[in-house]
């Protein structure tokens, strides 16, 4: 595993360590992230407030971990001054880290949603929706998340790609819930609700993409946030073509 | 015996067009070396392998490496202190302002007035501040004594050191700390206004505070100065130089932006040295 950044072959083997232990607890991390979200989703399709307010309740965990890491991080710059990939995995690391634990939070989001102010069952076709989007968000964060610990650029493309999904599903529940907000003004509270839980779900979607916008950065040294993913990745598939050792003997 | 001929390179003091154009902001044009298909051996142990490189005017250039990769053997074709050594060859050119500095025509010595150098271990002469700066003006004949003290006080401000010394110009240069006096050479190097300044090393010997007052003074310098460095330093490389050439066992494995060489190297060897790696 992460075998491409050759984590391993440093000289110094206190530093090996130092930077394994970052990675795994991301990975622990992204984890508890996946987990929460699992339950959330089962806790809003179910309207069990128990476990919602569990979810809520273990948010915590995610919090620490994130300070935790950063710290671990702060402290790897100041001793090692890290470099090349070793300093484009702590920067990585640094933006991956706050992004779990803002999908935490939107996770939490959706679980405070259904301890509070759910009244009333869903209708069948809104919580088969909800479920569907909860599942593709999940899957995106599983596949991220896999991304990240095998650094396969391949993987995290396909995350970027999967988010249009997202977005479509939100865009069509947002249709439908506008209609039974016509048909029943009584309903709209709760229907409100339900909505900013599909947008919750919405911006972890986002945020997974964002994962994988760093993972490109952590293999090919290149930042592809805001420009064409399509045109990032043929530039690089290009050049890898190519050698890229051009400017290798200086002057040609 | 062959005929020393005077190097036709312009004197580095710059016109007033070229001051119009630093102020600018325009960068001068064309590189201030070029090295060309350089070998060097020593006996028979080739040193420096199929070197080619182009240092650009008026920027920092960092040589990285291991020992023994080159680097300071590369510096030292730039002013020719390789000619010391008698079991070195060379072939291949170094181009500067059209001249090919390894000609055997080449005035070495009026080479190495326009390439100043400046090594590990600060050398002062043993006299007095102001006469270690203005050794090089003398030798080339100035008497004047106003020349020689506008030039000590210019170059001795121009290594922010003028503040630290300037009561006491006419005590030993051998008095002043180790930071001070490698500042004190570095003014005495530029004192006779060369083209290009080398430094070997030059903070090996410095506690860390002298180290950032020097490589303040060489981000100044690069205003006016060609500054090419080879240090062990890679943090220091990173911090002072704009471009870096990374060497491995003669050979020159890449060079570039140091932005890009610290965050993005090309080469998997680069890779492995600045992160410290065993490749």
């Amino acid at each position: 595993m992460m075998d491409k950044l050759h984590l391993g072959q440093h000289i110094s083997r206190q530093f090996n360590e130092e930077l394994e232990e970052v990675r795994s607890k991301v990975l622990k991390m992204g984890g508890i992230v996946e987990e929460q979200l699992e339950l959330a989703i089962r806790a809003l399709v179910a309207g069990d407030r128990k476990l919602a307010k569990k979810v809520v309740k273990n948010d915590y965990r995610v919090n620490l971990l994130e300070v935790e890491i950063d710290e671990e991080c702060t402290r790897i710059v100041a001793r090692r001054q890290p470099a090349a990939s070793d300093l484009r995995l702590v920067m990585a690391v640094i933006k991956t880290i706050t992004d779990l634990e803002r999908i935490g939070d939107e996770v939490k989001r959706v679980a405070k949603m259904v301890v509070y102010k759910m009244e009333g069952a869903l209708r069948e076709e809104v919580r088969q929706e909800l479920e569907h989007m909860g599942h593709l968000v999940r899957d995106m964060l599983r596949l991220v998340l896999d991304a990240f610990a095998r650094l396969d650029v391949d993987t995290a493309v396909r995350v970027v790609k999967n988010d249009d999904r997202v977005d479509a599903k939100y865009i069509a529940i947002t249709r439908h819930l506008i209609t039974y907000m016509a048909e029943d003004p009584k309903s709209i509270p709760m229907i409100l609700n339900i909505l900013w839980a599909a947008r919750a779900m919405e911006r972890m979607g986002d945020r997974c993409g964002n994962i994988a916008e760093y993972i490109f950065y952590l293999v090919y040294g290149r930042d592809i946030r805001h420009i064409s993913l399509d045109d990032a990745v043929a530039e690089i598939t290009t050049e890898l073509a190519e050698g890229v050792s051009e400017q290798g003997t200086g002057s040609a | 015996m062959i005929q020393s001929q005077q190097l036709p390179l312009e004197p580095a003091k710059e016109s007033a067009k070229e001051t119009t154009a630093r102020k600018a902001g325009k960068k001068p044009k064309g590189p201030a070396v070029s090295v060309e298909n350089l070998d060097l051996f020593y006996d028979n142990v080739q040193a420096l392998k199929g070197i080619n490189l182009e240092i650009d005017q008026r920027q920092v250039t960092a040589f990285i490496g291991p020992s023994g990769c080159g680097k300071s053997t590369l510096l030292r074709c730039f002013n020719r202190m390789n000619d010391l050594i008698d079991s070195c060859t060379m072939t291949g050119r170094i181009m500067m302002s059209g001249t090919n500095i390894l000609g055997r025509e080449i005035d070495v010595a009026e080479l190495r007035r326009q390439v100043g150098m400046v090594f590990q271990k600060p050398n002062p002469f043993p006299k007095s501040i102001y006469e270690n700066v203005a050794y090089g003006l003398r030798i080339q004949g100035m008497n004047k004594r106003r020349v020689l003290d506008e030039t000590v006080e210019w170059a001795l401000k121009a290594s922010a050191l003028w503040d630290e010394v300037k009561d006491r110009l006419n005590e030993s240069a051998l008095g002043l700390s180790g930071g001070q006096q490698q500042r004190l050479v570095i003014a005495r190097a530029i004192a006779v206004q060369p083209k290009v300044i080398l430094l070997d090393e030059p903070c090996s010997a410095l506690d860390p505070i002298s180290t950032l007052k020097v490589e303040e003074l060489i981000n100044g310098l690069k205003e006016q100065y060609t500054i090419i460095i080879v240090t062990h330093n890679m943090q220091q490389a990173a911090r002072v130089s704009d471009k870096t050439a990374f060497m491995y066992l003669g050979e020159l494995i890449e060079f570039g932006d140091t932005d890009q060489i610290f965050t993005n190297p090309r080469e998997k060897s680069t890779e492995d040295y600045i992160t410290g790696r065993y490749g």
